[in-house]
């Protein structure tokens, strides 16, 4: 065998080693991320499930050593929060949406507002919390449910504009110039038309920025502040999820401990379900046999 | 059809008959609707939510200026190069921080990135298809968790772990370094590094295989029919043609690993202090936010917090734009991606 063909041979057979070692290498990563990802929801799962009874869900938290108690002030003062959000956040993001993909299309103004809403999304949220802090909660010279849900609907804007336009983007040109053929005004196709048709996923699209904020923590820290005891009133500090997780989480208790598990896990689900509700519709596609 | 088409057009009796029971806001809308003014005002409506966003920047920006500016006149540009952080004698300086935010970012990023591209390769190239949407699902759900949850599992299941196994590990086979030197009570740079890697990881990932995917599959054909392996294919083929684009993701990761604040807060020991060892507790811009706003006494105090907040948000607008930018420049005429 002359010095080419073996050198040849060699080089061959590195480039296959190569080949494998690559391989095996990405498989193992693969493997180090779903393990832990798997292995901490199981384990949320059995810590949170063992401490999940009725009463977590109609009590509020028992006093500090004594057992019992549960959240059902931070899950009514949790939705009460992310209601405010929805009515501030999704009007909003739909409007901007319905812009960038009905009327801006091409414009300038509409790029620039498309990438300033990428930006804001990666804005850390505990930077929006103190904003709000400074503007509400200073003025008012007190913490309340509005400040902390102001301050997750700033949150939900960005990320519902764009959804909402990559949704309507997607709907055929066919469909609105049929109904401006039709004489029907450009206002009227937007709303009837355009937003009829894309609906299913302008909705998972609002669904995913609540379930984003719905876990959110640090911005409600400083506006809505968390509450001991059952508070409906919007003018006043009121108990959130995640919230009351953290404090929990961080203090030396072991009951309120448990407390924090089981409140994780329901957090999780919830998340969990828009999650995989969104994966759904979003499969299914826009429009049945579109064009 | 023709006959439908038709009914629709011609006014005929039908309006008068229809629009009987019809509500008074239906009748104005019909009657005075179709003009240019109503197109024209819906499109200022719109057009003034769509501002909004600007809107919200240029009041964050705003307020976190008014708001810091007592810290901002006493203590000037030398505010992030002094180390003191002394509530009691007004002394404030955010060295320590930008510290702690930029060493668990990087480590972050050295455990996250490797995993992250290993990850996306194979779901991109190596994958079956059936395991495909299951474990693309998985890793996306890593990014719905929320980050007080991961704190929780952080305090609970990780610091015991770098506590008990990981830390005794690592100073047996690492030592040498100086890096493990000190106690080692599990919470610190290396608890927060690890927790924040996991949290880093799925937006990289999930990024990187859009830019895999946006690459058109006739540079993999072209470089196959030249007789490369696959891994041969992936770099020549794949991964040089968006090199950009996975710099982007990756300074995505980056962005949201400096602005991470709940994970991190509960796991970084909360001490501002500026050390060698990977051990030693520390504390980040978020974090020290997080830890001590509903503490913050004086005026000052808040001010120089607020200042830090200003700080955060200038250099996670910064970093966003930029990585955005690499990302749009790579999978701008891409196809969209099939799950």
């Amino acid at each position: 065998m002359d010095f080419q063909t073996r050198s040849m041979r060699l080089n061959n057979a590195r480039r296959k080693v190569t080949n494998y070692l690559v391989s095996g290498l990405s498989i193992l990563a693969t493997i180090i991320v779903i393990v832990p990802l798997i292995a901490i929801l199981f384990y949320l799962i059995y810590k949170g499930a063992s401490s999940l009874n009725l009463a977590f869900f109609t009590h509020i938290p028992a006093p500090v050593g004594e057992e019992g108690g549960g959240m059902a002030n931070s899950i009514v003062g949790s939705g009460i929060i992310l209601l405010l959000a929805s009515l501030m956040g999704v009007p909003i993001g739909i409007a901007a949406g319905v812009y960038l993909a009905e009327f801006g299309r091409g414009k300038a103004l509409a790029t620039a507002v498309r990438f300033t809403a990428d930006v804001l999304n990666g804005v850390p949220s505990i930077v929006m919390g103190i904003s709000i802090y400074s503007l509400i909660v200073i003025q008012q010279k007190h913490f309340s449910a509005l400040a902390g849900g102001v301050a997750l609907g700033i949150m939900m804007i960005p990320t519902i504009t764009r959804t909402t336009e990559e949704m309507l983007a997607t709907v055929p040109h066919a469909i609105r110039e049929a109904a401006l053929g039709l004489g029907v005004p450009k206002w009227r196709t937007a709303i009837s038309v355009s937003l009829r048709t894309a609906s299913p996923g302008i909705i998972t699209g609002c669904m995913l920025a609540f379930a984003r904020v719905a876990g959110e923590t640090a911005p409600l820290l400083f506006t809505a502040f968390g509450n001991q005891f059952w508070s409906l009133k919007l003018n006043e500090p009121i108990a959130a999820l995640p919230l009351q997780i953290y404090v929990y989480a961080i203090s030396p208790y072991d009951e309120w401990h448990r407390l924090a598990w089981a409140g994780a896990l329901v957090l999780i689900v919830m998340i969990m379900v828009s999650v995989t509700l969104v994966r759904i519709v979003a499969n299914r596609g826009v429009l049945k046999g579109g064009s | 059809m023709l006959s439908t088409v038709a009914a629709a057009v011609t006014p005929a009796a039908a309006p008068q008959a229809v629009n009987a029971a019809a509500s008074p806001i239906r009748d104005f809308l019909s009657r005075r609707g179709s003009g240019r003014l109503a197109d024209a005002s819906f499109a200022a409506i719109m057009l003034v939510c769509a501002l909004s966003i600007f809107a919200i920047v240029l009041f964050i920006l705003s307020i976190l200026i008014v708001r810091s500016h007592l810290s901002l006149a006493q203590f000037g540009w030398s505010f992030f190069t002094r180390s003191a952080w002394d509530p009691v004698s007004g002394d404030f300086g955010a060295l320590p921080f930008i510290f702690g935010t930029l060493a668990t970012s990087f480590l972050a990023l050295l455990m996250a990135v490797p995993l992250a591209l290993g990850v996306a390769i194979f779901l991109t190239e190596l994958c079956p298809q059936p395991l495909r949407a299951p474990i693309s699902f998985l890793t996306e759900l890593l990014a719905a968790i929320p980050s007080v949850v991961y704190g929780l599992w952080a305090v609970f299941v990780l610091i015991p772990l770098v506590r008990d196994v990981i830390g005794p590990f690592l100073v047996k086979f690492f030592g040498w370094t100086t890096l493990f030197d000190g106690t080692n009570f599990g919470v610190g740079l290396l608890t927060a590094s690890i927790i924040l890697a996991i949290m880093i990881l799925p937006i990289i990932s999930s990024l990187t295989r859009d830019i895999m995917t946006a690459v058109p599959n006739s540079q993999r054909e072209a470089v196959l029919a030249l007789g490369a392996t696959r891994w041969e294919m992936i770099r020549i083929g794949v991964l040089r043609n968006s090199r950009i684009g996975i710099v982007g993701a990756i300074m995505l990761g980056l962005g949201r690993a400096l602005g991470e604040t709940m994970a991190v807060t509960m796991v970084i020991g909360n001490h501002p202090n500026i050390s060698k060892s990977l051990f030693a507790p520390a504390n980040t811009l978020a974090s020290v936010i997080a830890g001590e706003f509903s503490e913050a006494t004086s005026d000052i105090y808040l001010s120089a917090l607020i200042e830090i907040g200003l700080a955060l948000f200038l250099v996670t607008i910064v970093v966003n734009a930029i990585a955005r930018l690499m990302v749009w420049a790579v999978t701008r005429n891409a196809p969209a991606r099939v799950q």
